[in-house]
């Protein structure tokens, strides 16, 4: 108890007091997760539409798949991810590997199929009520994933919401191809894992509630912005 | 010019669920489709708008025929799409290209002539039945359709909004739509038809201008049925 009652002290000093460091951190947090979020929900919601309302060989096997890869291992996304940008990796030339940018990928990779297979299943049941209509109204293949997706944005954001949430609680991944170096690629969580293992369990625990209030604010101000709660019939 | 069926047949798990027929439509008026509970009417009108696939014969319209732009179709359960009544009624005119405030200006008083000027704000979840099939009837016509098919648009509605419902596809006959409605309410029937379809177990089993049905039916089915006996 005393320990956390410690921490919780002293994240409130920190939060209080702006410090630099910690400010730095959360901010390049919030921008990697945000930004992995954002292109991850730009591929996983137009491929969770397509996969509900297409019909083709293979399409079970490729639902299946996507529902398996929602269980992909961070620490193995990651190590696959230092692979490919590693100087001698493939892509090892764009000397990515340490950067922001290789820890958006790996987050990229591991909540896609979150996001994708989330609005698949919000989607598919929007389409069962949909799909005489848009064929009534010839709707092609494109205006029939804008209507779904408008139509079903509040439960597009409730996905993207489940990869945000599973992204900005990351460590494995972005530990390895990020590297945790201080004002390079230091964020939240592996600023925990970094001064739990120094023993600087006050300091940890305090990252830790920065961390959980961080998550939260950007879940409650995302709905409020899309206003899920109001207009209960939506 | 009259529309042709050539045995016309679908099937579903291998088994025929409609024809084959063999009929004509004329070209134009208002033909009401009857007949009992699965006797294939919803199947009737979904094949010759192209939602369900027929697997054996054709249709043969004249010179080719209205596409699917030229047709609307009326749900027997309405769709609503998770919008406003406005957005809802102005959707098909958006399909098409017609910019944002345009179709919305047009939605507007095309909700209005159907009876719902309070209403257009609303999400459309948010109407009674009658106003549902009014806006489901609204964005039907707002593509001033050639050709319109109803299935069952009053099945659980009450006299007001039946009469409304029934005043609007007068008139839209009058211009000159085409329209093929499906019910099994033997006024509806009388008070509209030009001519009628009797289809049961899948079948056409009469096919007669609305005198004739009404004053002369003949067969023993058609007979049974308007005196409000049940078919087996």
């Amino acid at each position: 108890m005393g320990d956390l009652w410690a921490g919780l002290v002293q994240a409130a000093g920190l939060v209080f007091a702006l410090d630099a460091g910690l400010v730095e951190i959360a901010a390049l947090s919030l921008r990697v997760t945000l930004t992995a979020t954002v292109i991850a929900a730009m591929i996983g919601l137009p491929l969770g539409a397509w996969l509900a309302i297409s019909r083709f060989r293979g399409r079970r096997v490729a639902i299946a798949t996507l529902n398996a890869l929602m269980g992909l291992p961070p620490v193995v996304v990651g190590l696959v991810v230092y692979l490919m940008l590693s100087r001698s990796g493939s892509l090892g030339v764009l000397g990515l590997l340490f950067t922001p940018t290789a820890m958006i990928v790996a987050q990229v990779i591991i909540i896609t199929p979150i996001i994708a297979s989330v609005a698949h299943q919000a989607i598919r049941e929007l389409w069962a009520d949909y799909h005489d209509l848009l064929l009534s109204l010839n709707a092609t293949r494109m205006q029939r994933v804008q209507a779904l997706l408008w139509d079903g944005r509040r439960a597009l954001v409730t996905a993207s919401l489940a990869g945000f949430g599973r992204a900005i609680g990351e460590v494995g991944a972005i530990m390895i191809v990020g590297g945790n170096i201080d004002h390079a690629t230091r964020v939240l969580t592996t600023a925990i894992a970094l001064e739990t293992g120094k023993g600087n369990l006050a300091l940890a625990l305090a990252l830790g509630f920065v961390l959980i209030g961080l998550a939260m604010a950007v879940n409650i101000g995302l709905h409020m912005l899309s206003r899920t709660e109001r207009g209960s019939r939506w | 010019m009259v529309t042709a069926l050539e045995g016309v047949e679908v099937r579903r798990g291998g088994r025929a669920i409609l024809g084959p027929l063999t009929l004509t439509l004329a070209d134009r008026g208002l033909t009401i489709v009857m007949g009992p509970n699965g006797s294939g009417k919803t199947t009737f009108l979904r094949a010759l708008h192209g939602l369900e696939r027929i697997v054996r014969g054709r249709v043969v319209w004249p010179d080719g025929g209205p596409d699917r732009g030229a047709q609307a179709f009326v749900f027997q359960q309405p769709v609503l799409m998770r919008r406003s009544v406005r957005d809802c009624i102005a959707y098909p005119l958006r399909l098409r290209g017609v910019a944002l405030r345009a179709a919305r200006a047009l939605a507007e008083v095309a909700g209005a002539e159907a009876g719902l000027a309070d209403r257009l704000d609303l999400p459309a979840q948010a109407l009674s039945g009658g106003e549902r099939q009014k806006m489901a009837l609204a964005r039907a016509l707002i593509v001033a359709p050639a050709l319109l098919f109803l299935d069952e648009p009053c099945a659980s509605l009450d006299g007001t909004s039946t009469r409304d419902i029934e005043a609007t596809l007068a008139r839209v006959r009058d211009r000159g739509t085409r329209i093929v409605m499906a019910t099994h309410d033997i006024g509806q029937a009388r008070r509209l038809a030009d001519d009628v379809i009797f289809l049961h177990r899948g079948l056409v089993v009469e096919s007669a201008p609305r005198e004739v049905f009404f004053g002369a039916p003949a067969t023993p089915e058609v007979q049974a049925w308007l005196r409000g006996d049940l078919l087996a």
